[in-house]
């Protein structure tokens, strides 16, 4: 595998190493490597494979929307059966269509932008990248690195998917009812107007307001696990294929290959719909929904009555 | 025990009982969910996703510990 990457080898800095014969190695870093700079600032191989990613999304959404008609025709066919799929599976979760239609755009979006920087890390294009020459002696850098497999992008977007639900909450049920699910004032305030007439409430509303507290605790472990899901998947998966091509490198990559396929296309499926569920829990409200639920039974109740009246008739 | 041997002993030793419960629970929701769609193959499209929330919320469990593990 060395051998390839140094034939492959399209940029690289010459410099003038005492040992020659030196093989080149390369290991798999937990951190994005450096492959150029801009002014002062570094460009790793992972935000170069990110631009590329949004460059072909831009690309590809350009090419649709120009061409978008009334009646489907060719390509147009093919996307628009895959958000109608998409749209059905959120509205599964979501389980209703306002807030589908609402929130659907930001998940379909992280959802492409996952995969296409999943799959574009597979690519057989390893073998370009950059020959440096660190302390260790000679190193090489792929320039190509799934965005998803650097921890500043998962966690970048799993910020992103949070602050957007609690956003998304605000506008929806209003800033006061969203404050309170974290910072529970309204429960401790309901001691004083209702302790007369049932005085557990004097035990209750401590537990409620620390309920909301470890709520707050929850929203940043959402962050965390949303983004260290996808990055330990991803990376993980390009360190097994690297150690798998050590060992074998024909035929024996090959059905691993396809398993980070599925991996690739299951987390970014995953990331999505856990942010359509974010989203989907920060606009409900738990009052809300127990008053919709009662009403729900009184009407069947109604409905019952109604049939057995005619079973009677 | 010097303090450095202790650390990595202490990393091995949080992701690798952190990733018991979850990989149990995990398994079960497989488990239960391959039951379901046995006995109901037609409710399969109706069981996958509530099937991948559910062990991603168990999956969770696990990255805290990889977090822990990573940050010792």
């Amino acid at each position: 595998m060395n051998e390839n990457n140094t034939e492959n080898q399209i940029i690289g800095i010459e410099t003038t190493s005492t040992e020659t014969s030196e093989e080149i190695s390369h290991e798999s870093t937990l951190y994005a490597e450096p492959i150029g700079h801009i002014g002062t600032f570094t460009v790793t191989n992972s935000l170069f494979t990110t631009w590329v990613v949004v460059f072909i999304v831009l690309i590809i959404s350009i090419a649709i929307k120009i061409k978008v008609k009334l009646i489907p025709k060719g390509i147009q066919n093919i996307f628009e059966m895959l958000i109608l799929g998409a749209m059905d599976l959120a509205d599964q979760v979501t389980g209703s269509k306002k807030i589908t239609a609402k929130v659907f755009p930001f998940a379909f979006s992280i959802f492409m932008f996952v995969l296409i920087n999943n799959w574009l890390g597979l690519l057989p294009l390893g073998g370009f990248g950059l020959v440096e020459t660190t302390t260790h002696g000679k190193a090489f850098i792929p320039l190509i690195r799934s965005g998803t497999a650097d921890i500043n992008t998962t966690l970048a977007l799993g910020v992103v998917s949070v602050i957007g639900a609690n956003f998304f909450g605000i506008v929806s049920i209003g800033m006061w009812k969203m404050f309170n699910k974290y910072v529970n004032l309204k429960s401790l305030g309901e001691v004083v107007i209702k302790v007369k007439k049932d005085p557990t409430i004097l035990i209750s509303a401590p537990i409620m307001f620390f309920v909301g507290i470890l709520e707050l605790v929850g929203e940043f472990a959402k962050i965390a696990s949303l983004s260290f899901r996808l990055f330990g998947n991803v990376f993980a998966g390009e360190v097994l294929l690297m150690s798998m091509s050590m060992i074998l490198a024909y035929g024996l990559p090959l059905p691993f290959i396809v398993l980070e396929l599925f991996v690739g296309f299951i987390q970014a499926f995953i990331f999505a719909i856990l942010t359509l569920v974010y989203f989907t829990i920060a606009a409900s409200d738990h009052n809300e929904e127990h008053e919709e639920a009662s009403a729900h039974t009184r009407e069947h109740n109604k409905d019952q009555h109604v049939h057995i009246e005619q079973v009677v008739v | 025990m010097e303090a450095t041997s202790a650390a990595l002993f202490a990393k091995a030793i949080a992701i690798g009982l952190g990733a018991i419960g979850p990989a149990i629970g995990i398994g079960m929701i497989g488990a239960k969910a391959m039951e379901a769609i046995g006995r109901n193959p037609e409710a399969s499209g109706k069981v996958f996703v509530p099937m991948l929330i559910a062990s991603a919320f168990a999956e969770a469990i696990a990255i805290y510990a990889l977090v822990i593990a990573f940050s010792i």
